[in-house]
């Protein structure tokens, strides 16, 4: 079942319209990577279900964002207060500035279950030190009551997702969670969220533009490119066979071990800028297997087995 | 803890010593005049009026033969009492007005910088006269006067403050979490914003202390027999050639104590300044 149903979703910020139809689903026990490179709206897309576009000057045009049967899209600002951090809660990209530094960080992490759960002082703690032991925090109880400076990048990572499951949410957003770590704690952060997803059995949607964590982590990926779903499908289907030159072009970019020197692999170009998106498929200008109809119409979305593409090479045009 | 090993640090430095020396006197005799001073700071005595200073009255007495040891005693409790009480409400609600300006912008914040602004734009002596004009003289009306004076500086500041700190991403975080506008303002804006306001508010408390002494002087503050350093100066002038001590002695506590507290500030000002403390190393 969906817990949350984003369709044709378009954000405008003034007369831009740099998010334009799309569509996903994020289920219960399952995570979901939304890839893409910088520019390509994975970032606006999780503002749009937090319901932040405000803070930035934009707005969901059209579309729908179905959330346990709620309507986000309309759902006014006290409301959708008592939404973020208890239902949705969002773990941001920089663990380094993501805690208050006067604060202590168990502090930080009680006041989301006091504020959401209504729990006392105590019972708060109590939790708190519960949930960082088991996201494998040691000496929970002292590091409780240590200030964020004391603690190293992973560290504080494990902290930030600690309050975003402090109340309990039924969605979690991570947005890049693992830029600004190193590799190895990458890996480690990554195992976490996937553990916590299957223990807890929430929906988890992983945005990222690094096609290896993708495989580590997610069951379903949705790619993006310049505001728009190039391709959707289970993370087998598309590390099997990708069919948006776009995603194989992604996949391609993963360094293998036995590669040789010199032969690291990237895209030509870059994201169009949302001031001037091309005309037809916004990935003609970059494609390697570009055909006369990709300038002009845009592509349809055609059925896979286990998902879908826009792509020319595989279907009729809208 | 580590508050109190910060302000031995500025103590131990040979400005924060002197000062905090100095501003401890003070404060100790605002806090036990009535215990420390050797007359009663009312009682006049016609025949010994204009003594000397001299063993009896180590400061001499004044016009009227009152002790001045003892009224500059008591004059620093109306002197402290003024200044830090103006000063506490001015920074209080200059913190409130100007994180809520800054945090919520808009129209709200439109309408106090405006305000702000313009009641900077004057001497803050100007504001206070004009507002004392406005609701008449005396202890509470010129501390009204002085924290209205001094509040756009605090406005200013913790606006400018919160409007820097409400992009930080932990801010961010915590709405992102739920928490309400209160809980971010006073939870997380303010105790990251209030370092600099209080470095602002100790030396501003130094030029409150001489527009207390200057309303004073005028004779709009403390009203006699209250003995207040400004009133004391005011009346020493018309003595100053038979009797100069009476002016003199009010004047240098008035300097001392505003001397301090400046230094006091400017070692918590290089205190707090990292490059400083890396200097050292």
């Amino acid at each position: 079942m969906a817990l949350l149903t984003v369709s044709n979703l378009c954000v405008s910020i003034g007369s831009l319209s740099p998010l334009d139809g799309v569509s996903f689903e994020a289920r219960k026990g399952e995570i979901l990577g939304l890839v893409g490179e910088s520019g390509s709206g994975k970032s606006l897309t999780a503002m749009a279900i937090m319901g932040l576009l405000r803070r930035i000057g934009g707005r969901a045009s059209t579309g729908s964002i179905l959330f346990d049967g709620q309507e986000l899209t309309t759902l006014a600002e006290p409301a959708y207060r008592q939404l973020r951090g208890k239902r949705i809660a969002l773990i941001s990209q920089n663990p380094m500035t993501s805690l208050d530094p006067l604060v202590r960080i168990g502090a930080q992490i009680d006041q989301v279950s006091r504020l959401h759960l209504g729990l006392s002082k105590p019972a708060a703690k109590a939790r708190s030190i519960d949930l960082m032991q088991q996201l494998r925090i040691p000496d929970a109880t002292t590091l409780h009551g240590a200030y964020p400076h004391q603690l190293s990048g992973g560290m504080k990572q494990r902290i930030v997702i600690a309050m975003a499951l402090a109340a309990d949410p039924d969605l979690i957003i991570a947005d890049e969670p693992t830029t600004a770590l190193d590799v190895t704690i990458q890996a480690q952060i990554i195992q976490i969220m996937v553990d916590m997803v299957r223990d807890r059995g929430l929906a988890l949607i992983l945005i990222t533009h690094d096609m290896g964590v993708v495989a580590q982590a997610c069951d379903r990926v949705v790619v993006l490119y310049a505001g728009r779903v190039a391709e959707t499908d289970t993370t087998e289907a598309i590390f099997a066979a990708s069919h948006h030159p776009y995603t194989a072009s992604l996949i391609g970019c993963i360094p293998a071990h036995d590669q040789a020197e010199g032969t690291l692999l990237g895209i030509p170009g870059t994201v169009p800028s949302v001031l001037g998106y091309p005309a037809g498929c916004r990935f003609h200008p970059r494609c390697a297997r570009v055909m006369d109809v990709c300038r002009t119409q845009i592509p349809a979305i055609v059925a896979l087995p286990t998902g879908s593409v826009a792509c020319h090479l595989h279907g009729g045009t809208a | 803890m580590s508050m109190l090993r910060f302000l031995s640090g500025v103590v131990r430095t040979p400005r924060g010593g002197a000062s905090a020396v100095v501003l401890v006197l003070v404060v100790i005799c605002a806090l036990f005049a009535p215990l420390l001073a050797p007359y009663n700071y009312a009682i006049q005595s016609l025949p010994g009026a204009n003594t000397p200073p001299g063993a009896a009255h180590w400061m001499g007495t004044d016009e009227f033969g009152r002790d001045l040891m003892s009224r500059i005693i008591h004059g620093a409790r109306t002197s402290l009492s003024v200044a830090l009480t103006a000063i506490s409400i001015s920074v209080v609600a200059g913190m409130t007005l100007g994180a809520m300006a800054g945090y919520f912008g808009g129209l709200f914040d439109r309408v106090v910088t405006a305000v702000v602004d313009l009641t900077w734009s004057f001497p803050e002596i100007l504001i206070a006269l004009l507002l004392i004009a406005i609701i008449g003289t005396g202890t509470e009306s010129i501390i009204i006067a002085i924290s209205i004076a001094y509040l756009a500086q605090f406005t200013r500041l913790t606006r400018a403050q919160v409007m820097a700190l409400r992009t930080e991403t932990y801010i961010e975080a915590t709405v992102n979490l739920g928490a309400g506008h209160a809980h971010v303002i006073f939870r997380h804006l303010l105790p990251n914003a209030i370092t600099p306001v209080i470095v602002a508010g100790m030396l501003a408390t130094g030029d409150a202390i001489i527009l207390e002494a200057t309303l004073g002087f005028f004779g709009l503050g403390a009203q006699p027999p209250t003995p207040s350093w400004g009133s004391m100066m005011s009346s020493g002038t018309a003595q100053i050639f038979i009797a100069p001590w009476i002016i003199l002695f009010p004047g240098a506590a008035i300097a001392l104590t505003v001397i301090s507290i400046n230094l006091f500030g400017d070692a918590l000002i290089d205190a707090l300044d990292i490059r400083n403390r890396l200097r050292e190393v």
